[in-house]
């Protein structure tokens, strides 16, 4: 139910960006979400990707400085009131959303939305008990 | 007033005749009274009474600051702790600061070498003399303060920052005499015209500005734009405190108060003493000083001496303007920094790699110091909040520690250049 999602430390030089996603293309590693989230001299990539072990030891190998969190990627209904509704039960059971970020699934009917919360597995429960897929992580790494 | 001690017009012969009977005393006392001294003098070979002539001084030991470490903090005193009635200290090269210790006849000694300083800027008992250096451990504050009283002006003990504060006081009080570091003379002036406030609104006269190396350019601006005569004064806590040497209105080389100090230039490779004129590391030996009185004290400090007569009257040689150092010391804001005190604090951080860079510059007439530091797997978090907050607490453990206020930016393995022999641990964008 837990998903591995890569983080990456950026400074803010030009180019960094496009030397993370080459050594992850030489690799032969898709990526399948991601995230930047930025501050002014630096930036931290958040990725989900198709192989999380071989995307951490390129990285590393390549002097960059890597991280692995566990996160959780739920379904949602891509329409109106979709991500609202999965936030109800997280909200009802007082988990802590540090950030989140969504990707729409290829078929285009439901996105999915990645969570970094503070207590995983009371999130986890909460989605499950209010009927949401919470997604298991090799079809997160498939999709 | 033209100076305001008249030992600071002695005819040459008699000043050194009183520099001989007093540097013969303190060499005599600093045997008898510190075990330091002793042992030193004796490897030298060296016994009271051996000294008959100033040039007998070359043979005496240095005194470095790492001796005032060794002997933290009151191994160097010459006179028992009841004696002591003050204590100021800056920073050390590691952990501990350097301590100094003053008699109550040692601060009379200052603050008349302050007077001379203020008078030697153009000061009289009529000046409102504004301290804007820091009080407290560093000497600035109240080593300008007690000159001030001393020469009977009205001192008004401001400290430093708020800027808004220091004008505002400026303008209703009618400070005529700015005491501060140069860079500090140029952010007021700054903040004066975000204020709204002219020069002709203040009544500044002149300034006393040092704690920090500054430029004839940096002079020019500040006179302009604040009005103001701008004088370099210098010192440094171990030899006593602001009141080392200060620049007459010739502004063409520090006077050395040379009836308290006897200052020397030397090879600071070899050691050996250079000649007038040639550039060097500038030693002093106290020779008018009770609580702490060191010999040949080694101050890093790259400068001449000239001894041609100048047309103030002022018999004492002048020093020139320090031009750098022949360590890695930075001096931000007045304040002494050794990149191995920022090494220091930073490896007491668990996970912190030990590369770093120090980037010093100049924004807006403000030094700024900047801390590189390299992001290792250890510390690094998915979440900007936990990188801000180590940002945090590096920041405040070097500003407590150091008594700094730093900017800590986080930096990607490897990204600080790593060299092959002594690493480059300091960038100083500061145009000197």
């Amino acid at each position: 139910m837990k998903v591995r999602q890569v983080s990456v430390f950026l400074e803010n030089k030009s180019g960094r960006l496009y030397e993370v996603c080459k050594c992850l293309a030489d690799a032969g590693i898709n990526i399948r979400a991601l995230a930047i989230a930025e501050t002014a001299d630096y930036g931290v990539l958040r990725l989900i990707v198709n192989d999380p072990d071989t995307a951490v030891r390129v990285l590393t190998q390549e002097n960059f400085t890597v991280s692995e969190t566990e996160v959780i990627a739920v379904e949602v209904p891509d329409r109106p009131g979709g991500l609202a509704g999965v936030l109800a039960p997280l909200y009802d059971a007082n988990v802590n959303i540090e950030y989140l970020y969504c990707f729409v699934e290829k078929s285009g009917e439901s996105a999915i939305v990645v969570f970094r919360v503070e207590q995983i597995d009371r999130a986890i429960q909460a989605l499950q008990g209010s009927g949401f897929t919470v997604m298991r992580e090799e079809d997160v790494y498939r999709i | 007033m033209e100076y305001f001690n008249p030992a600071e017009v002695l005819e040459r012969e008699r000043l050194e005749e009183l520099q001989l009977q007093r540097l013969r005393e303190t060499v005599d006392r600093l045997y008898e009274k510190v075990p330091f001294y002793r042992k030193k003098l004796d490897e030298v070979g060296f016994k009271p009474g051996d000294i008959h002539d100033l040039s007998d001084l070359q043979k005496l030991p240095f005194t470095t600051k790492d001796d005032l470490r060794d002997h933290y903090p009151f191994g160097l005193f010459a006179v028992p702790m009841r004696d002591i009635v003050r204590i100021h200290a800056s920073s050390g090269t590691t952990g501990k600061p350097t301590v100094v210790g003053y008699t109550a006849n040692d601060i009379r000694v200052w603050a008349d070498l302050v007077a001379r300083t203020i008078v030697a800027a153009g000061g009289t008992p009529d000046d409102i003399v504004h301290v804007a250096y820091g009080y407290g451990l560093f000497t600035g504050g109240l080593g300008l303060h007690y000159g001030a009283e001393m020469l009977g002006a009205t001192a008004l003990p401001m400290s430093g920052g708020n800027t808004k504060r220091q004008i505002r006081l400026m303008v209703d009080f009618g400070s005529t005499i700015l005491c501060c570091t140069p860079s500090y003379a140029l952010n007021i002036a700054e903040v004066m015209r975000e204020m709204g406030v002219s020069r002709e609104m203040i009544k500044l006269k002149a300034g006393i500005l040092g704690a920090e190396p500054w430029t004839d350019e940096m002079r020019v601006q500040i006179e302009e734009e604040l009005g103001i005569s701008a004088h370099d004064i210098y010192g440094l806590s171990e030899v006593v405190g602001p009141g080392v040497s200060i620049e007459c209105g010739e502004k063409n080389g520090l006077h050395v108060f040379e009836d308290c100090f006897i200052p020397e230039i030397i090879d600071p490779d070899t050691g050996e003493t250079l000649p007038p004129g040639q550039r060097g590391e500038l030693v002093f030996t106290n020779i008018n000083k009770e609580g702490l009185a060191l010999l040949r004290y080694r101050t890093r400090d790259i400068s001449a001496l000239d001894v041609s007569p100048c047309p103030c009257g002022r018999t004492h040689v002048r020093m020139k303007r320090i031009t750098g150092r022949t360590d890695d010391m930075l001096i931000i804001r007045g304040v002494n920094v050794f990149p191995s005190q920022v090494e220091a604090v930073l490896m007491q951080i668990p996970g912190l790699s030990p590369h770093y860079q120090l980037v010093v510059d100049r924004v807006e007439n403000l030094d700024v110091l900047e801390v590189q530091v390299e992001v290792s797997p250890q510390v690094f978090s998915d979440e900007i909040k936990r990188l801000e907050e180590l940002e945090r607490r590096i920041a405040e453990e070097v500003r407590s520690y150091l008594g700094l206020s730093v900017k800590v930016r986080l930096m990607e393995p490897r990204s600080i250049q790593r060299s092959e022999g002594k690493a480059v641990r300091v960038i100083d964008r500061r145009k000197m």
